[in-house]
């Protein structure tokens, strides 16, 4: 099993970097190419920007933690910002793909994390104070 | 990731070079609107040398599309790889964007 642990500053200057070490690590156990090129990538960057710019309001005071288990069976992602939540059922059910929403900029964030990956679920820090968003990939070879 | 742009005949063609994501998207954004303040008409954006795009480029595109249909320009989209074809697919902006094969399918369309 592999692991990947971070904590970054509320910047999004600071995604990509985060998502290659995941990638990396995915690659490294032989994930499905598709996966380590679009599922991991884009699920995460997704995440990734809505806890820093929605969860932390990109405060620099706040940080944003990534912890990622990788094994030969799956990847568990859990995204953990100093927000104040979100209520995923509500977030999820507008639907982007709908003829009067696909022109709209924005709303197809959380739409592409559940298609791209297994599982995404929500919970509120057991330390206290945090929004933890997680994610769950079987790995396809 | 970085943004080139070239005009070719009477096509502004914007290269991305790596991700489209949120930290960059207004980047291409600002400079598309720069070349349709300027009067150009006709944008190809080719992703032959993209890695992978998020919500936020994506929505990028959708809003760069309306603004340039608004001022009677057209905009084509060429070289998605089939990661970034699914993506389109999974969002149903296939059906929202002109897409090409390869650049000069796209060129020739206009």
């Amino acid at each position: 099993m592999r692991t990947v642990d971070v904590e970054i500053p509320s910047d999004i200057g600071q995604i990509e970097r985060v998502v290659d070490l995941v990638q990396r690590e995915c690659a490294e156990l032989a994930y499905a190419p598709r996966q380590v090129s679009l599922n991991v990538p884009v699920a995460l960057s997704e995440a990734l920007s809505n806890a820093i710019l929605r969860g932390n309001g990109e405060d620099p005071e706040k940080q944003v933690r990534v912890r990622a288990r990788v094994d030969d069976r799956e990847l568990v992602v859990e995204v953990e910002d100093e927000g104040e939540g979100f209520d995923l059922t509500e977030c999820t059910s507008h639907d982007p793909t709908c003829p009067e929403n696909l022109e709209n900029e924005q709303g197809r964030g959380l739409f592409l994390m559940q298609r791209l990956m297994d599982c995404v679920e929500r919970k509120r820090s057991p330390e206290g104070g945090g929004n933890i968003v997680r994610m769950t990939l079987r790995r396809a070879s | 990731m970085s943004f080139s742009i070239k005009k070719e005949g009477e096509v502004v063609v914007v290269d991305v070079e790596g991700q489209l994501i949120v930290g960059n998207r207004q980047e291409l954004k600002q400079k598309v609107l720069d070349e349709l303040e300027k009067g150009e008409k006709r944008f190809l954006i080719d992703f032959s040398q993209t890695g992978y795009i998020d919500s936020s480029g994506l929505g990028v595109l959708v809003s760069l599309s309306k603004k340039i249909r608004e001022q009677g320009g057209e905009l084509r989209l060429a070289n998605l790889n089939d990661d970034l074809k699914t993506l389109f697919e999974l969002t149903k902006l296939d059906t929202l964007f002109q897409i090409a094969d390869t650049r000069e399918r796209a060129l020739g369309s206009f």
